[in-house]
Formats: structure tokens, C-alpha cells, sequence
């Protein structure tokens, strides 16, 4: 075993079931994943992506992120899928789930979508030396601290992504709005 | 067996990311399409968390709440448009969408 992920030397390699836990949530990620995309009612489609969100989420955790976990859990899963569900639930015509579900080309698609996965595969083959085989410490702040650093600032001075944030309200203000028109019947 | 490594979550969103280009690709139903983007997007999502734990800072975390913030936004107008076009003509089918085809 290599010696940087003795749990002896580096605190931090120690195995708490990692690959058990890991292998689990990834195969409830890509086996509802996959029953999104293949259900006919599409209420049954947001459930498995919700699945697949919440699993997503896990993997946020055994990856030392938890803020950004709870950010998916809220955001994502009680935001994003709620308003999906309301739409679908506005927008639900019966005679769709007794059409033809995919279209007439998804041989072409699923064959493109093939290419795509080989070329990833094949890239990770090729750059897998330049990724550095060490395990990094839990830095000492707490996850959310470190994350408000970066957004927020520190001691006065602008972080990194402090004007990001700005704009991203400034996104969120004009998604609103956009929303808000499109759906009024007399605008 | 074989430690979890940066590659293990590297190709599961890559798995993920395939699946969603695949339900963007081959599903007649809108709303369907949408999700498999925000599918797509969490694929993204959890290739920038997986190297931020790689190298140890929070720049990708960073990153990837941005584009959680993103995707909600992306969500609430794409939704707007579906519901804006179903008052017009009522169907949900990509393939009965083509007003702007010549």
C-alpha cells in the first residue's frame, strides 16, 4: 500500500468504509439516473432525479464538502425539483404518456453519446500520472468558513469570488423577473 | 480492494454526465429534456468537487455553488419558456415545436 495513505503516518487516509459507502451511492446516482431518462410518466422522472440529486449530495459528503451537500439538498432538491414538479403538474396532457417516449433518431444519439463516454475514458487513461497520488489534510477552519473566506472576504479585503457573488444576485434577480413576464398572460 | 481515488469520482460524473446528454438527445418530452440538464450540470458539479479535494483548497466548491445559483436560474426561465409555449400551442413535444422551421 503506498505509505501516504497509512493511516498511521496521515490522519487523514483513515478508512471508514470508504468504498463501500462510495460504490453504494454512486450505483443509486447512475441506476436513477438512468430511470430518468427512460421513464414514461414524467412525474416518475423527477422522483428519480430528486434519487439522484440526494445520492449526488452523499458523494458531496464523503468528498470533505458539506456546505456545498447542503447547498444540492436545499437548493436543488427543494428548490429546482419542486418548481419541476409544479410545471410538469401544469403542463400534464394524458395522451403524452401514450406516445412514442423517444425520438426517431436516438439510435444517432445514443451512439454520439458512446463517442462522448470513450473520450472521456480515454482522457482520464492519458492524464491519470498528472493527477498527484497524495491525500490532503482537512484543512483546520470548518468547511463553511473557509467557503465564506473566499466568497465573503477577509478582514476587510474582497475575496476571490467576491464579485461573483455579486453578479450571481444580480442573475438571480433577473431570472426572477424574466420568469415572471414570460408566464404573465397580459404583459 | 483497490483506495478511492480522484479517477473513481471522475468517472462517475463522467457516467452521469453521458446519461444526461443521452436524455437531452432522445426524449421527446420538454420537461425531460430540462432535467437531463440539470443532470448534466450536477455531473459538472461533482467533477469540480472531486478536484477541489484533490488539491486541497475550496476554489472548486467555490465554483460549485455558483453553479447551483446558476442552474436554479437556468431552471426558473427554462420553465418560463415550456409554460410561456404550452399556452400557445398545447403540446410538450420537441418534435411539435418547429414554428421557427422554414
Amino acid at each position: 500500500m503506498n505509505p501516504i495513505m497509512n493511516p498511521a503516518i496521515n490522519p487523514g487516509a483513515a478508512p471508514v468504509a470508504t468504498p463501500f459507502f462510495f460504490y453504494l451511492l454512486s450505483g443509486v446516482a447512475i441506476i436513477s439516473a438512468l430511470l430518468m431518462i427512460t421513464r414514461r410518466n414524467a412525474v416518475h422522472s423527477a422522483l428519480a432525479l430528486i434519487l439522484t440529486l440526494l445520492s449526488v449530495a452523499g458523494l458531496y459528503l464523503m468528498l470533505y464538502a458539506p456546505f456545498v451537500a447542503g447547498v444540492q439538498i436545499i437548493v436543488y432538491g427543494g428548490g429546482i425539483m419542486v418548481l419541476f414538479l409544479f410545471v410538469i403538474m401544469l403542463v400534464n396532457i394524458e395522451r403524452v404518456t401514450r406516445e412514442r417516449q423517444f425520438n426517431r433518431m436516438w439510435p444517432v444519439g445514443l451512439l454520439a453519446s458512446c463517442a462522448l463516454l470513450a473520450l472521456f475514458l480515454g482522457a482520464f487513461e492519458k492524464g491519470k500520472s498528472l493527477l498527484p497520488d497524495r491525500l490532503m489534510q482537512i484543512p483546520e477552519a470548518s468547511n463553511t468558513q473557509g467557503i465564506a473566506v473566499l466568497l465573503y472576504g477577509d478582514a476587510g479585503r474582497m475575496g476571490p469570488y467576491t464579485f461573483a457573488f455579486e453578479i450571481a444576485s444580480l442573475l438571480l434577480l433577473v431570472a426572477i423577473l424574466g420568469a415572471v413576464i414570460m408566464t404573465k398572460k397580459k404583459i | 480492494m483497490v483506495p478511492i481515488t480522484t479517477i473513481h469520482y471522475l468517472v462517475v460524473a463522467a457516467a452521469l454526465f453521458v446519461l444526461g446528454v443521452v436524455g437531452v438527445l432522445t426524449r421527446r418530452n420538454v420537461v425531460i429534456v430540462l432535467m437531463s440538464i440539470e443532470l448534466i450540470l450536477n455531473a459538472v458539479n461533482l467533477n469540480l468537487v472531486a478536484f477541489s479535494r484533490m488539491w486541497g483548497n475550496l476554489y472548486g466548491q467555490a465554483f460549485a455553488i455558483f453553479i447551483v445559483v446558476d442552474a436554479a436560474a437556468e431552471a426558473a426561465v427554462g420553465l418560463g419558456i415550456l409554460i410561456a409555449f404550452f399556452r400557445n400551442k398545447e403540446t410538450i413535444n420537441v418534435d411539435e415545436i418547429d414554428l421557427l422551421k422554414w
